[in-house]
């Protein structure tokens, strides 16, 4: 069935169908209406859940891993502070191998205060564990959190799924709602391997001694890397059921192209429209798309940019002092391999700030000349940046 | 030995295989007399050690000889002595 | 595609006018989109939303720069904000006032009485519902019929039947300059 629908609704929708048992959270800014559509689900009755309101976001997935630990399955939403608050429970969640799936609307951080969107709250968190998995839609949104209970539980790894603040959580357009029974096939019940139970005790949490400590974090390593092949099984089994597949990266008129945007989230759907305009007058610019940010996909990219002359990263974060946290991975999946395209990349869309076409093709432009030339003069760029600011016409 | 995922120990109370009883440089050694039994020292113990009853039994296998129980018993019936090894 | 930008103050239901208006082209089979762009808003500081509407799926996701129509709520926005920036030739200012604004006096206008209206209907001066009305009245992107609709699928009982009116009203009382 086909509905109108908000990226928050649709991430709440998916939660719902996946018939989670324990929500947690801390109801106040920055949080979204996904724990507000959740919290009205269960008072009217169309989820069968317990609803846990806490006193701030460290609490709510501390109280997601106590639940999670019981043998039940566990959702949270949060967003930029809140995602700040919870990272030390972050690494938690992850050490302890449960499976919690977590929706993140990607906004920005503070100082200068600020409540829209780009990627620094998670980009900040992505060495936590946790699989990362970015939304270009709102279909892909619901798609997406159902998927990542299955990974999540295949492999005992908390999954996080993003999607950008306020163009998608807050942007309504049709979407394709499966039916429960559909979900509930694609769906098995939630079976955690060793549960806190009073009747046969576990002890979770020990001390992890020099001697061990380094094992597992190897094993949680192992885990991420298996979540490639698993995120793209349960992707498979879902387009089987569904007809929707969506790939670790998406190639957009990539195969044959010289310069090549590499783009994450929303950002992809305004980016594949100008890739649209260069390709009507013959020119062979391409779009790669990264869903899967963590595991991230490298041979995959290196297949896919591989031929390419030059890629323009775009994306809305910064590792300040460094570079974009897409630009160093897509980097150095290149490193030992030869031909590696020329690299440039753009940080737009901060707090935001909207990335109109013009600034798209900026970017192009950058990259077409470095692939002319075979040089890039300054690798790390601004978009948008207000002195440069042009062709705006509002 | 095989890791769990996670880190967790399925097997309850396993640290009974640890024997802490050779950390001990004092031993606690209970006066009959002036024990009265309220269990305190039992109830101190952080190894568990320390068997309820008037006076209680000390288990020296996982007595770490921390004086605790001497510390906190109210009657002063219990004195630490210096273990002497060969 | 068809674009409009609506333009109000917060609290009037700018947002809302935006996901209704989606949803009732929704109805009609056709694509949509709906977003809002939420400045650091508090009740009463200028909002703006955006809708898109075409036959095939809606891809682009930056703001809208050249709205095909614009819908004003509240005409005391026009002292501070361009409301026709980037309108299309041809596009109408679809405009809450008795009058057409000084600001406006180039541009082709619909004019409604929304407040009026949705004090009469209401009782309370929320304009987005006789908007619509007027939308619809003055342009093809929706009919009436689904802006009744949507409004009924979004509201219960008495104030789905009074936001009705008020739609209605202003479709009646609409007028095209």
């Amino acid at each position: 069935m086909k509905q109108v629908l908000d990226g928050n609704e649709a991430a709440a929708t998916a939660a719902k169908l996946a018939r989670v048992k324990v929500v947690s959270a801390y109801p106040i800014t920055p949080q979204t209406t996904i724990v507000e559509k959740l919290a009205e689900f269960i008072a009217n009755g169309e989820l069968d859940a317990e609803y846990i309101k806490v006193e701030s976001e460290h609490s709510a997935l501390s109280a997601c891993i106590g639940a999670a630990a019981t043998d039940v399955r566990t959702f949270t939403a949060t967003s930029s502070q809140g995602l700040m608050l919870m990272s030390e429970i972050l690494f938690v969640a992850s050490g302890l191998r449960l499976p919690i799936v977590m929706t993140n609307v990607n906004r920005s951080l503070s100082a200068p205060l600020s409540i829209w969107c780009d990627q620094q709250d998670s980009m900040a968190v992505r060495d936590s564990g946790w699989v990362q998995l970015y939304c270009e839609n709102n279909q892909e949104i619901l798609d997406t959190t159902l998927q990542a209970f299955r990974v999540a539980e295949e492999l005992l790894l908390p999954v996080m799924v993003c999607f950008d603040g306020y163009i998608l959580s807050h942007t309504a357009e049709p979407i394709e709602i499966p039916e429960q029974a559909e979900v509930d096939k694609f769906l098995p019940v939630y079976k955690f391997p060793n549960p806190l139970d009073p009747e046969k005790p576990v002890t979770m949490g020990p001390l992890g001694v020099p001697e061990y400590y380094e094992e597992f974090r190897y094993m949680l390593q192992e885990a991420m890397h298996a979540s490639k092949e698993k995120l793209v099984e349960v992707d498979k089994e879902f387009k089987k059921r569904f007809g929707r597949y969506y790939g670790l990266i998406e190639r957009y008129r990539s195969d044959d192209a010289d310069v090549i945007l590499l783009t994450m989230g929303s950002l992809s759907s305004s980016a594949k429209e100008v890739v649209d305009t260069y390709r009507k007058r013959g020119e062979k610019v391409g779009l790669v798309k990264v869903r899967s940010f963590r595991p991230f996909p490298v041979k995959e990219l290196i297949g896919a940019l591989g031929q390419a002359k030059a890629v323009a990263v775009l994306e809305k974060d910064i590792s300040l002092g460094s570079a974009g946290g897409l630009f160093l991975d897509a980097a150095a999946s290149f490193i030992n391999v030869k031909p590696a395209p020329l690299m440039l990349n753009f940080i737009c869309g901060l707090a935001g700030r909207d990335v109109s076409p013009l600034q798209i093709k900026e970017a192009v432009r950058a990259a077409a000349k470095a692939a002319e030339t075979g040089k890039v003069r300054r690798a790390v760029r601004w978009l948008g940046l207000r002195e440069k600011v042009v062709g705006l016409k509002v | 030995m095989s890791l769990k995922p996670g880190a967790i120990i399925t097997e309850p109370g396993s640290s009974v295989r640890y024997e802490t009883g050779s950390w001990r440089t004092f031993r606690p050694v209970i006066d009959a007399n002036k024990c009265t039994g309220c269990g305190l020292c039992w109830l101190y113990c952080p190894d568990a050690a320390v068997g309820k009853g008037k006076p209680p039994e000390i288990d020296y296998r996982y007595c770490k000889g921390c004086g605790i129980c001497a510390n906190e018993c109210p009657f002063k019936a219990i004195s630490m002595v210096a273990e002497e090894r060969e | 595609m068809i674009e409009i930008r609506f333009h109000g103050r917060g609290g009037q239901g700018v947002v809302t006018a935006a996901r209704l208006l989606a949803e009732a082209a929704f109805l009609e089979g056709k694509h949509c989109q709906a977003f809002p762009f939420f400045g650091a808003e508090r009740r009463g500081a200028p909002v703006v939303a955006f809708a898109r509407i075409d036959d095939k799926s809606i891809r682009v996701r930056t703001q809208v720069y050249e709205p095909n129509h614009v819908v004003v709520l509240d005409p005391t926005v026009l002292e501070t904000v361009n409301v026709v920036a980037g309108l299309k030739r041809g596009g109408l200012a679809v405009i809450n006032a008795k009058k057409i604004p000084e600001e406006l006096k180039n541009a082709k206008v619909a004019l409604a009485d929304a407040t009026a209206i949705a004090v009469e209907t209401l009782g309370v001066p929320i304009t987005n519902t006789a908007m619509l009305g007027a939308l619809a009245k003055a342009t093809e992107v929706v009919s009436l019929d689904s802006v009744v609709k949507v409004i009924e699928k979004r509201f219960k009982g008495k104030l789905a039947e009074k936001n009705v009116a008020a739609a209605k009203a202003a479709h009646n009382r609409t007028v095209i300059k």
